[in-house]
């Protein structure tokens, strides 16, 4: 749809397209009612399924049978009669659910009965020295050019981190004839110790036996260093080497010409959290998440979160998590009642239950170490206002600095155009460790609209009435 | 840089990179179209002058920043290529007016 298309108010709006938006919109118009899905991306699919409808991929092996999945879900979004619009970024909520948000430079105000937030996750930062040099892309960027656009780095690349999508893109990459020149693998060995009690119930899922068969398939083709606990990247105006360490061993340096970093995945916070919905630290995932109940319910009534957004679980769980706020948001419009949302919900649930299994173990086995969750001294822990490791824990000793909050202050961190997106949990964690106690207590970056740039020239589009007018003009 | 596999068949575009004429194709978004091209770096810093680009390629890190048809800032991974377009690399601050 176009904006002009566009009405005042919706029963249900859902920001975001990946497999919870699409789902929760989905089983928010079976029920009947009135459905906006916003979302940033050119096309329905998310960052899991980016492209799905137009991938120039026609070989399906290379991004493997679980990208393929997305296929389906886009269908069923696509046939349920919500409107959707693409390419427009969401930048406010308010807890009277007024959303925001801008389309090619043109803004509009919506007027929401419920908000499903399906805004899903980013990647962890990885603040390295030489993280910001041209060439250093994330994992995730690197799957994103092969999905949208198939396309792969050329040269020496070498792949450095942890984490299953490390392992996926590294398996993507051969499939397409186009292996990597090395692994530099940042597992840390005593995360085998905390997450082997949660081995025997992973082995009873579909995961286990997939995520062996792709790994294998990476360790015949790529050389990898496992039980790296150093990282810096160095060059001048781009990446061209590359220096590691494993524990007391000699440091090592290899030439490159792109590195693809990677170290898990974090709920994405900015749009609930600048509506006012509160955060709670997760300490398997290392991350803040907003509170959520099963449905997804946030603490700002009327606004539920499905999907990664809400913490990590993964694709599959996500629609099943979207479908349940979606039934979540029908029946607290009245569409249905209780009894009808509890009987639709059952499979959704036991479902849900079945595609949990195995997080356990991926969290605790794939828990970054702490050297690379804190800033490097010569790492830029901001990258847009450019703050070093070695400054944030100067400030936060000698200024003795609360939190986050207080260190923008003397030193503009997460003040920049990506409003702490890529510093938020580097910064929190950062002073957690210098003043000795834990994350939740330092707390994170206080959020507000805009969560995303927005000029003048675009909130002036937006409609206002002849009073509003009146009550601004001169004479 | 990054290579397209052989089996893209998308149709080429054209446009303007810093003035010169030059090739994306259809459905690229203006970052990949430039990491094709070669162009790693899209912009340098307003606080150190440092050379950056994408990271993320997810609208989420702000660092493939270019100006697009004279519009300064915009995220190039974010925006899909356009026949004719005319894109420029960012150096430093950003310019009054733009």
């Amino acid at each position: 749809m176009n904006l002009p298309e566009l009405r005042d108010t919706y029963d249900v709006v859902v920001v975001g397209a990946g497999p919870a938006g699409m789902s929760a919109a989905t089983a928010a118009a079976a029920q009947g009612a009135s459905v906006l899905l916003v979302d940033e991306g050119v096309g329905p699919g998310g960052q899991i399924y980016r492209a799905v409808t137009t991938t120039p991929l026609t070989d399906r092996a290379v991004l493997g049978v679980d990208y393929w999945k997305g296929e389906e879900v886009a269908q069923a979004f696509a046939a349920s009669g919500a409107a959707y619009l693409s390419g427009a970024t969401v930048w406010h909520l308010d807890g009277e659910r007024h959303l925001g948000f801008s389309v090619g430079g043109e803004a509009r105000l919506v007027q929401a009965g419920q908000v499903v937030l399906a805004t899903g996750a980013l990647e962890r930062p990885f603040p390295i020295a030489g993280w910001t040099l041209p060439g250093v892309l994330s994992v995730g960027a690197a799957q994103t050019l092969l999905k949208a656009q198939g396309m792969t780095a050329t040269g020496r690349v070498v792949i450095a981190g942890c984490g299953p999508l490390l392992w996926l893109l590294a398996s993507q990459y051969v499939a397409a004839g186009k292996p990597p020149a090395l692994i530099l693998d940042t597992t840390p060995a005593a995360n085998w110790r905390r997450a082997l009690s949660h081995l025997p119930s992973f082995l009873l899922t579909p995961y286990a036996r997939k995520g062996m068969k792709l790994m294998a398939r990476v360790r015949r083709a790529v050389r990898i260093v496992s039980g790296v606990t150093e990282l810096a990247i160095e060059g001048e105006t781009h990446a061209e080497r590359i220096t590691y360490r494993r524990g007391n061993a000699a440091p090592m340096t290899v030439p490159v010409d792109h590195v693809l970093l990677h170290q898990g995945v974090t709920p994405n916070l900015n749009l609930p959290a600048a509506a006012g919905c509160e955060l709670e630290w997760n300490e398997p995932q290392a991350c803040f998440q907003p509170r959520t109940d099963a449905w997804g319910q946030t603490t700002q009534p009327g606004i539920w979160l499905a999907g990664d957004g809400a913490g990590i679980a993964g694709a599959e769980a996500a629609a099943s998590r979207g479908t349940l706020a979606g039934l979540a948001a029908a029946c607290a419009l009245g569409r249905i009642d209780a009894a009808a949302r509890d009987r639709l919900a059952t499979p959704v649930q036991a479902q849900l239950a079945l595609q949990s299994r195995g997080r356990a173990f991926l969290d605790r086995l794939y828990r970054p170490a702490d050297a690379f969750r804190r800033a490097a001294d010569t790492a830029l822990a901001c990258r847009c206002e450019e703050v070093t490791g070695r400054q944030l824990r100067e400030v936060a000793d000698s200024l003795k600095v609360p939190g986050p909050n207080q260190m923008k202050t003397f030193l503009r961190c997460g003040m920049g155009p990506c409003q702490g997106r890529l510093c938020g949990l580097t910064v929190t964690e950062t002073i957690a460790a210098a003043r000795g106690v834990g994350p939740e207590e330092v707390g994170y970056y206080r959020l507000r609209t805009p969560v995303k740039p927005l000029t003048v020239a675009e909130l002036a589009t937006l409609h206002s009435t002849e009073d509003e007018r009146r009550a601004v003009e001169r004479g | 840089m990054f290579q397209r596999l052989p089996e893209d068949a998308r149709a080429p575009l054209s446009f303007l990179l810093d003035g010169e004429p030059v090739q994306g194709r259809a459905g690229d978004s203006v970052a990949a179209a430039l990491l094709a091209l070669g162009r790693d770096a899209c912009r340098e810093t307003a606080v150190s002058g440092a050379p950056r680009g994408g990271y993320c390629m997810m609208g989420v890190c702000f660092d493939c920043l270019v100006t697009i048809d004279g519009v300064g800032n915009r995220q190039a991974c974010l925006v899909p290529l356009r026949d004719g377009m005319e894109v420029e690399t960012q150096h430093g601050r950003r310019e009054p007016g733009r």
